[in-house]
This record gives C-alpha cells, structure tokens and sequence, in this order.
C-alpha cells in the first residue's frame, strides 16, 4: 500500500482550518450510534475519550493500570509549550513550529507541526478551564519558563508537577464522562490484539489483568494511546509497565511503524547505581534553566569533591560549545556532549558516569529560597534517591532514554495505515522529528486528544460506512483464540531464566549499540544477537503462576516477548538511515566537529515499515518530506 | 546487608491469606524497597515459587501505584515518601521487615499485598471536576487568580490517590482524600460554580463505597507521601456543612 498522508493543500496557516471544514461532520443524534475504543488513559487517550464522550460518542477506555489517573504522563515535571507570547518576548505560533521543525532536525512533517502550534494556544485555555493549578505571577497571570532549544520563555508549568495537574484535568474530564454513562472505563485491562474486519480495524481482544479473562471488544473506530517503547532498553525514565505491545502488534494486523530508530535520550537523569536498579529518574530540564553544567577539566580532578575544584579547572562544556543557548542546548546535543565528556575520561561519579549540574551560582544569584521554590520537589526527590543534598553538592546527572519519536506511522488524520485505526500522542511518530523539544510532549498528546482526533475520526464515521461486527464474529474468536495459545507457549516453556533477565540483557545490547551513539558494526551486530536472545527467550524463559489469575509475571513475559521482536525493527531502521540526525546519531556520519551531519539529498524522508509475516524482512515505504515554508537549515545552537 | 521479610501472601480475594518469611540477601542501600522486593521475587521465580503481587509503575512517587504497608506504616514512615521513593539506606542490617496490604474495607485484595482502589475513582465521578467540555474555554488570561490562591490549590491537587490516607486510618476514613480534590477545585474561581454540588455528591459517593468516618486525629497526614495537610479536611468540612444548609 502506498503511503498516503492526506496533508491538505493550500497555505501552510491555513491548511488546518481549510482541512476541518472540509471534514465531513457526523450529526448529533447519529454520534450515538459509534462505538471508539480508546486504549490508554494518558493525556492523549484521556483527552481523546473524554472529548469523544462529549461529542456523544459511545466510548471504551481501557488501561493496564488499577486507575486511568496512574498513566506515565503523570510523572512529566516541567511544563507544556504553547505560543500565547503572554511573556511578549516575541513569541508567535509560526516561531513555535519553527522551533519544533528545527528541533527535530528537519525530520517531522511540516503540516502537522504548524497544526500542532496552532491548537497549543487552544491547550492551556482548556486547561486552565479544567482547573489545572498553573503557576501564577503575582498580578494573577499565568507564570511561563523557557525550555531547552527555545528563546522564548513559552513554557507553562505546575510546580515540578505539571504532567501530573494535566493528566489529572484530563482523568477529571474522563471521569465525568465515565459518570454520565457515555465512556465505560475498563482498568487493569491490556489490549492484546487488534482485530480486523474486511481490512477495517474494527475492535480489540483484551485480557483482564485480575481474572485473566480472555475477551473480544468490537467498535466503529480502534484509537491507541499507549506511549513509547522507551522500555525496549529495560533501564529507561518510562514506568515499569511502559510497553510496545498494542503498537507491535498493530503493526503486525498492518499498521506501519515509523523512524523506529528515533529515540530520545534525555540529558540530565540520575545516574545508575549498580545492575539492581529497575529504572531511571529524570531531573527535570527546567533544572537546567538555572544549573550549570560541568565535569572537571582535568582527568585527575575527577574523584576530588567538586567544591575543592577551582573555577578555573572546570569546563562548562554547554556553555563553552553552544554560547547562545548554553545550559539549554536541545537534548538530543546535550546529551551527546555529557556522553563525549565521560568518553575522555572526565565524568565524575560511580562508574565515571556522570557530570556536575550546579546551582552554587544561582543560589549566589538568586537566594535559596528562590531555588527552593521553584525546584524543591526534585531536590527532594534527588536526596530520596542519592542520599545527597544538592543545595550543598553538585548533582551529578547522566543521560537516559525518556522519549521515543518514532511510533505508527499515521497520516494527517492521525489515522494508522491500518483504516479504521487511529494512533495519538507518544504512540504515534507525527510531530517531533528526530528529536523532541522540552515541553512538547504534554502539548503534542493533549492537542491530539482534546483538539485533532476528535474532528478528524468524526470524518472516517462519515464516509467510511462499515457496520461494525458482532464479537462472535469469526476474526474475533480466531484472535481470541491466538492470544490464547500465545498465553500458554509463555506458561509452558518453564525454562531457567527470569523475564527480567533476558530484558535486561536486551536492554543492555540496545543501549551499547543502538543507544546516544550507533554504528554500522554495533547494529549489525546487534542484529545479529537479538534473534539468538529471542530464541533463548522463547527457550529459557520462566513464567510462573496459571493463565486464569492475576499474574504479574505473565504480563511482563508478553511485554518481554514484543521488545525481543521490536528491538530488531529499531537496529535495522537505525541501520537503513545513513546519516545523522537528531536522536539517531550515527558515528560515521559526523562534522569535523563532532556534530551530527544530515544527509537531505537522500534521507529526508519518513522510513514507514511493514510487517511481512514471521521470519520475513520487513519492507520500507518512504515518506517524503517536504518544506514549503522552512528551509532545510544546518540546524546550530552555536 | 541481609533482611527478614514477613510478607503477607492471599491468593485472591476470595480466600484467606497468611504471613510468609522469606529472607533477603545482598541488599544494597542504593536499592529503592520496590527493587529490594524485585530481588526477591527474581529468587522466588528462580526456585519455582509463586513472586509476591504487588503494586507499582512510574516509581518516582508520582503515580501513586504503589502500596505497601511497611512495619505497620503506609509507606514507612518517612516524612515525604512513596513506598517506591523509600530506599533501603534507610533501614539496618538484620532487621526484621513486615509488609502488609493496604487494610479497608473498600480497597478489597486483589492479591497478596495488591488491592482494588476503584472506590477512589467513584469518588472523582460522582463530582471531583469542573464541568467544562472541550473547546470554547475563554483565554488562560482572562481569568486571574491570585498566586496564594493558586498555590494553596496546587498544594491539594498535590494528592497522588495512593489511598495512604485510608491506610492509616483506624476508621479507614477517605477524608484527605475527598478533602484534597474538592478544595483543589472550590478554592478556584473555576470550581465555585459547582462547589456545593460537589462536596455533597463526592461525600455521598465516600459514605457509599464504605469509607469510615473521620475523627481528625492526623493520621492520614501523618503518612501522605505528598504531605496534603489537615488543614483540607476543615475546608471540606465547611463547603459540605454550607451546602447541607442550603439544601443544596
């Protein structure tokens, strides 16, 4: 099938508009008659089920967790973008998208970022009207704080907490659907498979987490809003039940993923301190608005406390490289720059792994009741993890995998390649190119659940015209019946290694040869292990306990089974895409100065890949990229 | 260092449950409690055995997923703290370590020190929002609030729904609970529209899901991992007292 991505036509300010009138509407007495299913309560999936509730939409909302409130979006600390200028720093919607097109080194399609700058305006509006607690000045107004690869200060905030408020605005908006009868809430539920009807998704068989009850759910339209696979590298800032699941097996009923190679590695995260640990913590980078970050200039000063090293004997090597945005260099430069700055030698810290963000000068600046104020929850949460108190020493950071780009490929209408199956938020790959900006991700899934999907999946209704099956259809009990055996070849193996074993094992090979920096050799061989490790998984692994009862082993042994599947699909990916761009740094393909060198002529183009059946080679479709009102620029923060 | 665990094991709701000892070995102080039982569980599914189920996702404290009650305190007992926020620094080589469910009547066991805390999402249904729909909000600007006002909402909003509160109440009372969303929302200009509506229809909903009454002795403070204050449950205590009065 060849990609379509429906972008409309016209002036690039006015394709949404001209595209939401365009859409075909479905009447208000007949909204009644579709049945969505949502999957995922994050701040796309609760957004998108709670507007399609109150369309009038018959809506089913699933989660994984024992409450839609518990979704990762919750642990997002520093803030939301939006182009309101109320800080009149010069701000637009136009310096937004552009900001966001260059931020994700020329690899996002142009149409959908300036849609998405667009309705960020409309975000905090809605917001505030839910009564998010944003941050105040004293005069009343709404507080902003800039973020990294920005120059505005367009950053809205709640505290280190904003995910949290958000999400909670968006569960509270859910939660009064779920009252009024028009979303049914299903928790502890993790959707399984997707099922398809004369090409058309049109449901999804699930598995409740407490009784291990096997069921079919069937709708007029299948939305997923379940996150990134972040957790395909085991040590991540993800929550420990982040997966890759409903999109690995979309794609495998025929939904194309896109730029799987495209991860993000944030910069400043608490470092690992030993092989017990089971995830990572994020500090936020609105840290980085007043920590400055350094390792010591030399080798030798690296074990000494870093109060006894002189001014003059450390490099602030931000500061030093990237002179106009310094501490806030974009994350995927960052990150390099703390990877290359332990790689000669200088990282401080367990393991050498590790660099200085120190707030001694702000401290100086600004008091510390000033610091404390605007960060006191993550200084408190450093101490809980570290033991130390970072009023008085340096943090000590190191980049780990948060974000991931790359996700199903869907079109303009945020509709997957698969009719009938939309993806939104993280899950998808639309909006952040090859690398994502600070506070966009809150904004990219609120604005596709509150503002896109909603219109967008109002057009399919309208003109598709498929009835929607009875479960007792035949695809469904034969779906049903897959998971089935898929559950038992899990539970029967009985082998001698734990599921988190043979995780972490992957993670570590992901991480060395397709993590901050990859090669052409790292990945092959990378693609090379990762089939043998499938196998011994599918040997080995040992999952204790019954199919017919709450068992937390079971889910995790699935989820396991899909990364040794999709961590492929990441290598070979990174390994097709010969160039440098963003998040997916390959070595050879460097500038004399250690900057990543795109390769527009050949690679400006979205990589969709499509499933072929087990033991195929997957094939590429390209996406073209095309920009009509940026230009393809070198993308500097020098 | 090297602990005793006394874990409290239930295969389902439906049966009765007992305390296991299992000991635990090489545990490092870096380790957070969730990855010291993660060993744990790695040596029982080693020999065969059945892990112990329990709850936990973001383990940042933020999620509010996590659940344990830990020699007799949700949470432990350290000013602040999540069970998945408590690291292991914190206790002694040798020591003796119970691990209990969250004990309520409305947060039946799922299993073993796992428990059904939907009561709480009721709760948030039956009125814990601002009745807005999507779309035609007015500016973000329009509205001012001043920044005490903002900051004490924020301090309510705080609440993570772990359900410690009720944990630690001998009443299994959900008032900090109640009292932390409804003062969020109707010490906001957004939420006073509603506020009497929903302080009646969320204590309705509380009483109904079988949450005891409170007598305001502090211990739900006391272990709040995000320290929501007492001070809340005085603010719902007005709001529902008003509304009752006007027959609201």
């Amino acid at each position: 099938m060849a990609l379509e991505s429906n972008i409309p036509s016209g002036p690039l300010a006015q394709k949404w508009d001209k595209h939401k009138f365009e859409l075909k509407l479905v009447n208000p007495a007949n909204k009644r008659k579709f049945e969505v299913i949502v999957v995922g309560s994050g701040l796309a999936g609760a957004s998108a089920a709670a507007t399609l509730g109150e369309l009038g939409y018959k809506v089913k909302c699933f989660c994984y967790q024992d409450s839609p409130r518990r979704a990762h979006s919750i642990a997002a600390q520093g803030g939301i973008n939006a182009a309101k200028n109320y800080q009149n720093d010069g701000d637009s919607v136009h310096r937004l998208f552009y900001d966001t097109i260059k931020g994700g080194d020329f690899r996002a399609r142009e149409a959908n970022v300036h849609r998405l700058a667009q309705v960020s305006v409309n975000i905090i509006d809605q917001c505030v009207a839910q009564g998010v607690p944003f941050a105040r000045e004293y005069g009343g107004l709404l507080s902003n704080r800039s973020f990294g690869g920005a120059q505005v200060s367009r950053t809205f905030y709640a505290r280190g907490q904003t995910g949290q408020q958000l999400l909670l605005g968006a569960y509270q908006a859910l939660s009064r659907q779920i009252g009024m009868g028009t979303v049914k809430m299903y928790p502890r539920t993790e959707m399984v498979d997707v099922v398809v009807v004369d090409g058309h998704a049109k449901g999804i068989v699930v598995r409740d987490l407490v009784s291990g009850e096997i069921s079919s759910h069937a709708a007029d339209a299948v939305v997923l809003a379940t996150g990134g696979y972040g957790n395909v590298f085991f040590l991540s800032t993800n929550a420990k039940g982040c997966n890759v699941t409903s999109i690995w097996r979309a794609y495998k009923k025929g939904a194309y993923l896109a730029n799987p190679c495209y991860t993000q590695i944030h910069p400043t995260c608490i470092p690992v301190s030993g092989d017990h640990q089971s995830k990572l913590t994020l500090m936020s980078e609105s840290l980085r608005n007043d920590g400055r970050v350094w390792v010591p200039k030399r080798k030798e000063d690296c074990t000494k406390a870093p109060g006894s090293i002189a001014e003059d004997d450390r490099d602030y090597y931000l500061e030093r490289k990237y002179p106009s945005y310094g501490n806030l260099a974009p994350r995927d430069i960052s990150s390099r720059a703390a990877k290359e700055a332990c790689d000669s030698g200088r990282g401080v810290g367990p393991g050498a792994l590790g660099v200085y963000l120190d707030f001694s000068a702000a401290i100086k600046r600004l008091s510390l009741n000033v610091i404390r104020e605007r960060y006191g929850n993550l200084f408190d949460m450093y101490e809980k993890i570290t033991g130390e108190n970072a009023y008085q020493v340096p943090m000590r950071i190191y980049p780990a995998v948060h974000y991931t780009m790359g996700g199903s490929w869907v079109d303009y209408n945020l509709m997957s390649s698969l009719p009938g199956l939309f993806v939104v938020g993280e899950a998808n790959f639309s909006d952040h190119g090859a690398n994502r900006l600070g506070a966009s991700a809150l904004m990219q899934g609120l604005a596709d659940g509150y503002f896109v999907l909603p219109y967008t999946i109002g057009n399919y209704f309208a003109t598709c015209k498929q009835t929607r099956p009875a479960t007792s259809h035949t695809e469904f009990k034969k779906v049903e019946e897959d998971v089935r055996k898929f559950t038992e070849r899990l539970l029967s193996v009985k082998g001698k290694r734990t599921p988190t074993s043979l995780h972490r094992e992957l993670g570590k090979l992901l991480w060395e040869k397709c993590g901050m920096a990859r090669n052409e050799k790292g990945l092959k061989e990378a693609l090379k292990r990762i089939p043998e490790l499938r196998e011994e998984f599918w040997k080995t692994v040992n999952v204790t306990g019954e199919a017919m009862e709450f068992n937390q082993a079971l889910e995790y042994a699935g989820r396991v089974a899909d990364f040794m599947e999709f961590g492929e699909l990441m290598c070979l990916d990174a390994l097709e895409r010969n160039e440098s761009c963003g998040g997916h740094f390959r070595e050879e393909f460097q500038t004399p100065d250690g900057e990543a060198a795109r390769n527009d002529d050949k690679y400006a183009y979205v990589a969709a890949w499509e499933y072929q059946g087990a033991g195929k080679a997957p094939v590429m479709h390209k996406e073209s990229l095309e920009y009509s009102e940026v230009h393809m620029s070198t993308r500097s923060y020098k | 260092m090297n602990l005793t665990l006394k874990v409290w094991r239930q295969k389902n709701g439906q049966t009765e449950g007992h305390f296991e000892t299992y000991p635990a070995r090489d545990i490092i102080e870096d380790m957070s409690f969730l990855e010291m039982l993660d060993v744990v569980n790695e040596g029982l599914i080693s020999s065969g055995k059945d892990p112990i189920a329990f709850d936990s996702d973001c383990r940042e404290g933020i999620c509010g997923m996590c659940s344990l009650v830990i020699n007799g305190i949700p949470h432990g007992g350290h000013a602040g703290t999540a069970t998945c926020q408590l690291h292991m620094r914190r206790f002694k080589d040798g020591e003796t370590i119970t691990i209990e469910p969250w004990r309520a009547k409305a947060f039946p066991i799922i299993k073993d020190v796992a428990t059904n805390r939907s009561a709480f999402d009721r709760i948030i249904q039956a009125g814990g929002f601002v009745s807005v729909n999507t779309g035609g909000t007015p500016d973000g600007n329009a509205l001012p609030i001043s920044k005490e006002v903002s900051d004490r909402a924020m301090d309510a909003a705080a609440c993570i729904g772990c359900g410690a509160c009720v944990a630690a109440c001998k009443n299994a009372s959900a008032m900090l609970f109640v009292a932390a969303k409804v003062s969020h929302l109707n010490l906001l200009p957004q939420g006073e529209p509603e506020k009497h509506r929903r302080a009646l229809a969320m204590v309705t909903q509380m009483d109904k899901e079988g949450f005891g009454s409170c007598t305001v002795t502090g211990s739900c403070e006391a272990v709040c991992p995000k320290e929501i204050k007492l001070t809340f449950i005085a603010k719902l205590n007005r709001d529902f007292g008003v509304a009752a009065l006007l027959g609201k």
